[in-house]
């Protein structure tokens, strides 16, 4: 679906994508961890159009995308949730969704943005409770349901999302990961960037870990958890746990 | 119809992509955690960034088996001895050994890649499975074993048990899938003629064959006297062991897991890549290894790419059986000959084993060939001197026709040349003056 050549991108002097290269096939949950500073959202941004590639390419469905601006990349079926998700705050929950089924109610009639809207309290029943209530007065959790909710109103092929778990509490963390499974389950494909390795790459089918700008692994979702470079850098474990891990302790 | 990896069937344009990757996911580990890569690289000013194709690879110099040897014992492991759970090593009988270490994903890949090649010879939790390779230092047995186990099959360890042995287990056990060197298979075969034994009183209908070069000729004669299927595979202990590459059904050259591997094919003089098939030295890349990743790994292996797709539907390159190993080819007065190809004519003349050794003199400035041959036991006229003096003098006209030099044949007595359990042969005595 989506396929990342050699890409490179920086902010004046600075590179931060050092020429890599990913790709994401229809029907996968890819995920990209790192740690901070790595580069994870320069490169969600790059595919995304928010940030100009100095080199390298972008293709969607064999369709050369690259330096695509947002909207281009939107109306070809690829939709960013940003960090932070960036909702608009004083408008109410329905209106945001509204707003991210803008294009498909214009194009394919009410009808078709209803069924759109039903299909996103179904997998997020807490917003069809919550419509009228403003965006900025909801949890953190809510407000990141909202924001995969809109994004979902703009019937994308292709769901990238920036570090969807970020401040949320674990209870809520789980809800989310929970509705990015779902995703796939309804034929969407996911490429999410995120902190939280372990809870990703359980769900995920195939990962790649980014350092500085560069991938240094690829593989899937269980082999990168089993990965000692993995569990000693992204997911907590000390060399005497891994030890205790193996004698079976 | 064989279940086929998803990786196997892919588009070469996504395979390509999935081989970028990894490639560039492989050099900034190497770059990071093997000073021999980090070092060469900073020393020949190679950018790893630059590398953005499989065929940017050139601009990176190569790995040779020199340098796995100057790492003696873990200068080339890329992870620290905590991770790695399996360590093999090359036999070191040209020098000291390669030690390989391997971490569990390793072995989880290793495990995959094995269970493809068994898969493509039809070996299914039916078969069960006889491994007559040594289980020691070497990756052979090994792999296998644990990829057979995965896939199901009862697996027979039998180790390199000497042949009477070997052939009991076959036959009380009911073996039908053979697992070895091809040298031993014909070994085996030799054993069944001695001892009466009919090769339809044995269950095998499948043999998987490799860890050492063998030709089409001998292919038939071990299909002919153990009455199976004989399959091809191919893979050193320094890339990963067995895996590397395999026949399938077509048995038309062997697929390369080009998902883990990136060929390369060149002139091993001008270290060049050479034309599509045309013949050359096998270089391989690892991509997906994590405890032993090899850049540009010159194998020693001749061979060549075979054009066009496989109807098997598998989209990986082929490549044609090893022809020979540069360091095998022996040079006699400027011509290039391998032991292969000796074994050819041996396999397909009447009266002879496959079992041969090849000496090299020099008289007067002049190279002397004498490819000694075993007679075999069987032969009817054994004691009759001039059907023994006719037999040679057209074994001495074929092997002069197909090396175009001149070679003195001569006989020895029956089994008095080694044969391999479950290793590998010196065949060539050189003793001439360096």
């Amino acid at each position: 679906m989506l396929k990342a050549r050699n890409l490179e991108a920086g902010y004046g002097p600075l590179r931060v994508l050092k020429g890599l290269s990913l790709h994401v096939a229809p029907g996968e949950i890819v995920a990209i961890i790192g740690a901070n500073g790595a580069g994870k959202s320069t490169l969600l941004g790059s595919l995304a159009g928010l940030v100009r590639p100095t080199s390298g390419s972008v293709t969607l469905r064999g369709e050369d995308v690259t330096g695509s601006r947002p909207e281009r990349m939107l109306a070809a079926g690829c939709s960013l949730v940003p960090e932070g998700r960036k909702l608009f705050a004083p408008m109410t929950v329905r209106e945001n969704l509204e707003l991210g089924g803008y294009s498909v109610r214009r194009r394919l009639g009410r009808k078709a943005f209803e069924e759109d809207l039903a299909g996103v309290f179904e997998l997020f029943p807490r917003l069809g409770e919550r419509q009228g209530q403003l965006a900025g007065t909801m949890s953190g959790g809510e407000q990141q349901m909202l924001a995969i909710g809109r994004s979902l109103m703009s019937r994308p092929e292709l769901i990238m999302l920036d570090e969807p778990s970020m401040g949320l509490a674990p209870l809520v963390i789980k809800q989310i990961f929970s509705a990015i499974s779902a995703l796939r389950s309804r034929g969407k494909t996911v490429l999410v960037v995120e902190q939280n390795a372990k809870a990703i790459l359980k769900i995920a089918s195939r990962g790649y870990v980014m350092e500085t700008g560069s991938l240094v692994l690829e593989g899937t979702g269980q082999e990168l958890l089993a990965n000692r470079d993995v569990q000693r850098a992204y997911l907590g474990k000390e060399y005497s746990s891994i030890a205790d891990e193996r004698e079976g302790r | 119809m064989t279940q086929l990896d998803a990786n196997e069937t892919i588009d070469r344009e996504d395979l390509e992509q999935v081989q970028v990757e990894r490639l560039q996911a492989t050099l900034n580990r190497a770059r990071q955690n093997v000073a021999f890569y980090r070092e060469s690289f900073e020393r020949l000013g190679v950018d790893i960034e630059g590398i953005r194709s499989a065929a940017d690879l050139r601009a990176l110099p190569f790995t040779t088996k020199d340098d796995l040897r100057r790492s003696y014992p873990y200068g080339m492991f890329a992870v620290p001895l905590k991770d790695i759970v399996r360590i093999h090593a090359t036999s070191g009988t040209t020098g000291k050994p390669v030690i390989v270490g391997y971490t569990a994903g390793d072995i989880a890949v290793w495990t995959t890649l094995v269970t493809r090649l068994l898969r493509a010879a039809g070996v299914t939790e039916a078969d069960l499975v006889q491994i007559a390779f040594n289980y020691n230092l070497a990756s052979a047995a090994l792999g296998f074993h644990y990829a057979a186990e995965k896939l199901g099959a009862s697996v027979i360890p039998s180790s390199g048990e000497n042949v009477g042995r070997q052939v009991m287990v076959m036959r009380d056990y009911k073996t039908t899938a053979l697992i070895g060197a091809p040298s031993y298979a014909t070994h085996i075969a030799s054993h069944l003629r001695e001892k009466g034994i009919h090769p339809e009183e044995l269950r095998l209908r499948v043999g998987l064959f490799g860890s050492e070069g063998w030709s089409e000729a001998m292919r038939s004669e071990i299909e002919r006297s153990l009455h199976i299927v004989a399959y091809d595979n191919y893979g050193l202990t320094e890339l990963m062991g067995p895996g590397v590459a395999f026949e399938c059904s077509e048995r038309d050259g062997l697929h390369v897991n080009e998902d883990h591997f990136i060929l390369e094919v060149i002139d091993q003089r001008t270290l060049e890549p050479v034309a599509p098939g045309q013949e050359g030295e096998l270089v391989f890349t690892t991509i997906t290894k994590q405890g032993f990743p090899l850049i540009r790994y010159r194998t020693g292996d001749i061979s060549s790419i075979v054009a066009g797709d496989c109807p098997c539907g598998r989209k990986t390159a082929r490549i044609r059986r090893i022809q020979g190993r540069v360091d095998d080819m022996i040079i006699v007065d400027g011509v290039n000959i391998f032991p292969s190809q000796i074994e050819e004519i041996l396999v397909r003349t009447p009266g002879v084993e496959p079992h041969y050794r090849i000496v090299l003199d020099r008289v007067d400035g002049m190279d002397k060939v004498e490819v000694q041959a075993e007679l075999s036991a069987d032969f009817p006229y054994f004691d009759e001197a001039a059907r023994v003096a006719a037999l040679r003098a057209e074994l001495q006209a074929q092997l002069v026709e197909t090396l175009g030099i001149r070679v003195h044949a001569t006989f020895v007595e029956p089994k008095s040349i080694a044969r391999s359990e479950g290793g590998k042969l010196e065949r060539v005595v050189d003793r001439r003056p360096r």
